[in-house]
């Protein structure tokens, strides 16, 4: 409510029609459509063209897909190659100028802050290794908070009527998500320096946040699903090195760290991986608040 | 380019003081950091001095210097977080990475090098009968319509380059190499890149957007070979030279539409009749989702070629053919997460007219087929598939009794079983079998094939 009386009185201070026409956002991962609503409010409208139990890698550029991309003004994604499997054919299929590559309604989070675990050497029988580094950005809030401020001025940039709705909203994200981040990492001081295992490599952001310790991968390589002999390496390297927990995401197979998980007798934990991942995680401020449960949880031996 | 210079005004405006180029500010934003945490991580800083010294040494060298610079901001940015660790009572933000962010300049001149892709494949083929020359009875068959030999072959193997030409056009160029060595260009066109109001133009030589399976390279097809529909109305597959126009309709499901003008060289038109544009093509694409988990795609599409002195084995056909496809794909996949199990479902069906004289006598033939397959992935890497094809000849005049236009009262169709392994979305082996009744006398055919990809990550058609 307050939100919009903020907005209301800033069209009015700078004399604006009221922008009838909104801004047509194409989010690739729930997380940025999630980041686009705050930002945005009802100023944008939004299609989400994934959701949290799909993996981001692997999404088929299905027919709908490219209907939503040829009416989209902008399209806010992660980048760092974690769409290639599938972006570019939408974007060569869409026909849309304003989204293609370098073009101001391509927004790409992962060119907004600084990527961990770029590679030294590219060659895929390393598995699928990602050039530019890991883009799973978002299992670190403030990673998020880095993406907002440029998101906000993309949008001002295409929809200058707006400007100021979008500047004032961000003000008001900003400072309710700095207060969520300093509540989440009090929450999870304990957690810091707990061992654990990872399904796929897609927790660095969240380790380097929390000061989780990361032992080992369950996959071999990065998207190499694991074989039963080298499940038995996990196992043999936990034995030696124990972790408190098993973490995967909520999209994966759940097996491999079932399998862990009763052999070493660790919890398996499930986490959302971005909104809608699980129900509880229903926007940006409970995905953080269900990942933190989560690990607490799995850290006092509960799955 | 804009993107860049996004990035070096992020820098500017994170730092005070503003050098002039990236890589300095780069420098001075690390120099700031350090003199932060020196008291606290003097060990940490030592190494970072010696990274930073490198990289200043270098910074004439701007590609050298924005890499390591990257590496010692990487790193100062963990110790800025262990110091968090430590103090406890840091802001919530920090450290802020926007204020960190490098810009990413590529800086060689092979940086603008096209994306170059191979696609190897390789097969081993038993059967029964000969496959060589092997007709499908009723129809004459182009010159890329046979089947796999058997004993050991090497497949088509593929390179294609594709890149940006500039803001307005791309450019795709995919060389085939077939087993005996002959290079030949399977596609060399250029495409706007967003033309706006939903149009797309395509110029140079591709493959046809008819049908549904035309428009993918045969490294994407579920099964190892070409359909009987498609070997016998468009020799396998149609790609030729001309433009092709699209428009994708604004609305909120997939509607496009789409024609074509080719030069006519492709079967079944040949040796570019009517001054070398001898062939049009329509075409209508819908589709949309379901629900989270499933979706569909339909078409309806038209071919008219011409044809002047068309030379199958000898056989000389002059005069038209008018093809219609309607095509549906439906896939499932739970949740809309293809990558434990997943089910895909086409099926096409031609209705083809053609026209004309061959080998002097005038024939007016009307003749149907189609295939229906399911390819179902029952397990991350394991998929099954079974694939029906049919094709109906039609009735020739006596004077073509026995001629390859003779059905034999025979129609000819094909039963094919897959197991499909991957070893990533890279790697591919099959085991396909088919028990074909395309002659007179069935053949039992056993295919294994491998296919890789290596290179640049191509993305996948629907």
């Amino acid at each position: 409510m307050r939100k919009s009386i903020i907005g209301a009185t800033f069209l009015m201070l700078a004399g604006i029609a009221p922008a009838y026409a909104n801004l047509n956002v194409f989010a690739c991962e729930p997380e940025w459509g999630a980041l686009s609503s705050e930002i945005g409010g009802d100023k944008v409208s939004i299609y989400t063209a994934t959701t949290g139990g799909q993996d981001p890698h692997l999404i088929q550029a299905r027919p709908s897909l490219i209907a939503k991309m040829r009416n989209a003004d902008i399209l806010v994604c992660t980048g760092a190659e974690l769409e290639i499997g599938w972006l570019p054919m939408l974007e060569s299929q869409a026909s849309n100028a304003k989204i293609q590559s370098g073009a101001p309604g391509a927004f790409f989070a992962t060119n907004f802050v600084n990527l961990l675990e770029a590679p030294a050497a590219l060659d895929r029988a390393q598995g699928d290794i990602h050039a530019a580094g890991n883009p799973h950005i978002q299992t670190d809030p403030r990673r998020i908070l880095a993406v907002a401020k440029p998101l906000a001025d993309r949008f001002a940039e295409l929809d200058p009527a707006n400007a100021a709705i979008y500047a004032s909203r961000l003000a008001d994200f900003t400072a309710r998500f700095q207060a969520a981040i300093a509540k989440w990492q009090a929450k999870a001081a304990p957690l810091r320096g707990t061992p654990i295992a990872v399904q796929h490599l897609s927790w660095v952001y969240m380790e380097d946040w929390l000061g989780l310790r990361r032992i080992i991968p369950l996959e071999p390589k990065p998207g190499v699903p694991p074989s039963s002999g080298y499940l038995a390496q996990v196992v043999e390297t936990l034995q030696k090195t124990p972790a408190k927990m098993v973490i995967h995401a909520a999209y994966e197979d759940e097996r491999p760290s079932q399998f862990i998980s009763e052999k070493i007798g660790i919890p398996a934990v499930t986490l959302p991986f971005t909104v809608g991942g699980t129900d509880q995680a229903k926007d940006l401020f409970s995905l953080y608040d269900d990942t933190i449960d989560r690990l607490l949880a799995g850290a006092k031996g509960k799955s | 380019m804009k993107r860049t210079l996004l990035a070096v005004l992020l820098c500017g405006t994170a730092i005070s003081s503003a050098p002039a180029s990236a890589a300095d500010t780069d420098l001075a934003a690390i120099k700031a950091q350090l003199n932060a945490l020196d008291h606290e991580y003097r060990a940490k800083i030592a190494s970072l001095e010696a990274r930073l010294k490198k990289a200043e040494a270098d910074a004439k060298n701007a590609k050298v210097s924005a890499t390591a610079a990257q590496v010692a901001a990487n790193s100062s940015a963990t110790a800025a977080q262990k110091t968090v660790a430590v103090a406890q009572a840091a802001p919530a933000t920090e450290p802020s990475p926007s204020q960190t962010v490098l810009a990413r300049t590529p800086t060689s001149a092979n940086a603008f090098n096209p994306a170059i892709g191979v696609v190897l494949n390789g097969f081993f083929a038993a059967s029964s009968r000969d496959t060589d020359n092997q007709p499908i009875r009723g129809f004459v068959l182009g010159d890329e319509a046979g089947l796999v030999p058997r004993g050991f072959s090497l497949g088509e193997s593929e390179v294609n380059f594709a890149a940006n030409i500039d803001p307005y056009f791309t450019g795709q160029l995919v060389l085939s190499i077939s087993n005996s060595g002959a290079a030949n260009v399977e596609e060399a066109y250029i495409a706007t890149s967003g033309l706006g109001g939903g149009f797309t133009v395509k110029a140079g030589r591709f493959l046809s957007a008819i049908g549904y399976l035309n428009e993918h390279h045969a490294h994407q097809w579920s099964f190892s070979d070409a359909s009987l529909p498609y070997r016998a109305f468009l020799g396998g597959q149609l790609g030729d030279d001309g433009v092709q126009v699209k428009w994708l309709a604004p609305t909120d499901i997939f509607l496009e539409f789409g024609a074509e003008w080719l030069r006519g060289d492709s079967f079944p038109a040949g040796n570019g009749a009517n001054e070398g544009k001898g062939s049009v093509t329509a075409f209508v694409h819908a589709g949309d989702d379901i629900d989270d988990s499933s979706n569909w795609l339909a078409g309806l599409s038209y071919l008219h070629t011409r044809a002047d002195d068309r030379n199958t084995d000898g056989d000389i056909f002059n005069g038209t053919d008018d093809i219609g496809i309607a095509s549906l794909i439906y896939k499932w996949a739970p949740g809309g997460n293809p990558t434990q199990r997943n089910l895909a479902l086409s099926g096409e069906f031609f209705l083809g007219r053609e026209r004309g004289s061959f080998d002097g006598m005038p024939v007016d033939l009307l003749r149907s087929g189609g295939y229906v397959q399911g390819v179902y992935q029952f397990m991350p890497r394991w998929s099954l598939g079974l694939r029906y094809a049919q094709v109906t000849p039609d009735d020739v005049p006596a004077a073509l009794t026995g001629s390859a236009l003779d059905d034999f009262g025979h129609t000819p169709r094909a039963t094919t079983a897959l197991l499909e392994f991957d070893t990533t979305e890279f790697g591919r082996f099959r085991l396909q079998y088919t028990h074909d009744q395309s002659d007179l006398k069935p053949n039992d055919e056993i295919l294994f094939q491998y296919t890789v990809t290596y290179g640049a990550h191509g993305a996948h058609r629907y």
